[in-house]
């Protein structure tokens, strides 16, 4: 009990900080120690994730979808209360549509027959759901295994695993609901299975992107904020800011 | 004899470069050409990679803004920088631009690239909507794609917009980085450029 009035005095913390600090993510929280995490990141990617994603990327295009399809089908949970909360119910109905066909229909997740049923599967946090609200991302910085971040979306996530995320209170916290329990190593699993998918998929950007930069850390903080403000909006328009270049 | 076939391998050459420089002005089709040479260009395996550096760097140079690029992605300090340090960031810039588009390039060369649709978003703008078609090891990549439209003969490209991800803006950003980091010395970032383009 003591420890839910800890977590809820520290996001409310870190929420009056963050609506102060506007949307001007681009603001670091602490550059230097952010950037010695991102290396800390680079040699784990290196080492253990790149490794094993190529691995995955070998393995025949039907598992690769079915667990794509398994861990995006688990997401749609968290995907749903904050749909709600973004007074979203259509995209609701959809999210909650598809996760009951793909876990029975799709035979726990590994198919995906909801989305030839045309139902849309968009993934949401409440990281989106407070930038939806107006709450800008505070100040930016890296989290060890779990990359960039801002103040925002890290608050976004400890609500998330704590609260709204079905998957982690039955998993992450142990708890049972309607008899379907789990355990800590159930959410590290999925969660790592997560990125490995991800990292595979991601493979050739990742390695043009290392190639062709000359400052990585700010090349993947710039990737990070506009791909935030994308799914904050739910759109890839990219605002015009070239103004006048031609004198 | 050989004269006439020095002067007739010249005169193809010269069209292949006049050919390779020319493209449509409809932006849609404008893409469409332009990248289909480029792909078809990067995966002929009988050019050699001095060839299609080469060919890369004279498309780009006809058929990107890189000039505007580049004041683009050097931000605010663009109006406050003396005339001499501006030329020579743009000439680093050039260099580390046609790098790293040649790379960029080649490694999506092996993909299929299709064409979806076309946006004037004014009349100094259209975005073009394409995607890289999935393949066994990579799933489906949209690029948008900003034209250049004041000059209607002649659009140039301006950007390209990766799954809604602005690679002009995240090169300012990068830039920005460095800037900041250095007390705005416009020096430190085109030695930068300059490390990046003789690397």
């Amino acid at each position: 009990m003591e420890f839910k009035k800890l977590h809820l005095i520290i996001c409310s913390i870190f929420l009056v900080f963050s609506v102060n600090a506007n949307a001007q993510s681009d603001k670091e929280c602490f550059e230097k120690v952010s950037r010695g995490i991102f290396k800390f990141n680079q040699g784990f990617d290196n080492v253990i994730l790149e490794p094993v994603a190529k691995g995955y990327n070998k393995l025949p295009e039907p598992v690769r979808k079915g667990t794509s399809n398994f861990t995006s089908n688990i997401a749609t949970l968290l995907s749903i209360p904050n749909h709600l909360l973004q007074g979203e119910i259509r995209l609701a109905g959809h999210a909650t549509g598809s996760f009951l066909i793909n876990t029975t229909v799709g035979v726990l997740g590994l198919g995906n027959p909801a989305s030839l049923m045309g139902l849309e599967n968009q993934k949401e946090d409440l990281g989106q759901t407070l930038g939806a609200y107006g709450v800008g991302g505070g100040c930016y910085f890296v989290l060890p295994f779990l990359g960039p971040t801002t103040v925002r979306d890290t608050v976004g996530m400890v609500v998330d695993n704590n609260y709204l995320d079905p998957f982690a209170r039955i998993t992450w916290h142990e708890r049972e609901i309607k008899s379907i329990s789990g355990t800590k190593i159930d959410y590290v699993g999925v969660k790592a299975i997560t990125a490995v998918d991800f990292r595979g998929d991601n493979m050739t950007n990742f390695e043009s992107l290392e190639k062709n930069s000359i400052d990585l850390y700010a090349a993947t903080k710039s990737l990070y904020l506009q791909n935030r403000k994308n799914k904050i909006s739910n759109s890839s328009e990219n605002e015009d800011d070239w103004g006048n270049l031609d004198n | 004899m050989k004269k006439l076939s020095l002067i007739l391998v010249s005169f193809i050459f010269i069209l292949e470069i006049a050919y390779a420089n020319t493209y449509a002005t409809d932006p849609k089709i404008f893409i469409k050409e332009l990248v289909s040479d480029a792909i078809n260009k990067l995966s002929d395996k009988d050019i050699s990679e001095e060839e299609k550096k080469n060919f890369i760097a004279n498309v780009a140079i006809e058929n990107v803004d890189i000039n505007a690029l580049s004041l683009y992605t050097l931000g605010e300090l663009r109006k406050s920088t003396d005339k001499n340090s501006l030329e020579n960031y743009q000439k680093a810039f050039k260099r580390y631009f046609l790098k790293s588009l040649t790379s960029r390039l080649s490694d999506y060369s092996s993909n299929k690239f299709e064409i979806i649709d076309a946006e004037k978003k004014n009349s100094n703008y259209t975005i073009v909507k394409s995607k890289i078609i999935a393949t066994d090891n990579q799933p489906e990549i949209k690029i948008d794609w900003r034209v250049y439209t004041k000059n209607p003969e002649k659009p140039l490209i301006r950007d390209l917009i990766v799954e809604g991800l602005s690679l002009a803006r995240t090169q300012k950003e990068e830039f920005s980085s460095i800037l900041n980091s250095n007390n705005n010395d416009i020096n430190i970032l085109i030695s930068k450029l300059e490390e990046f383009s003789s690397s």
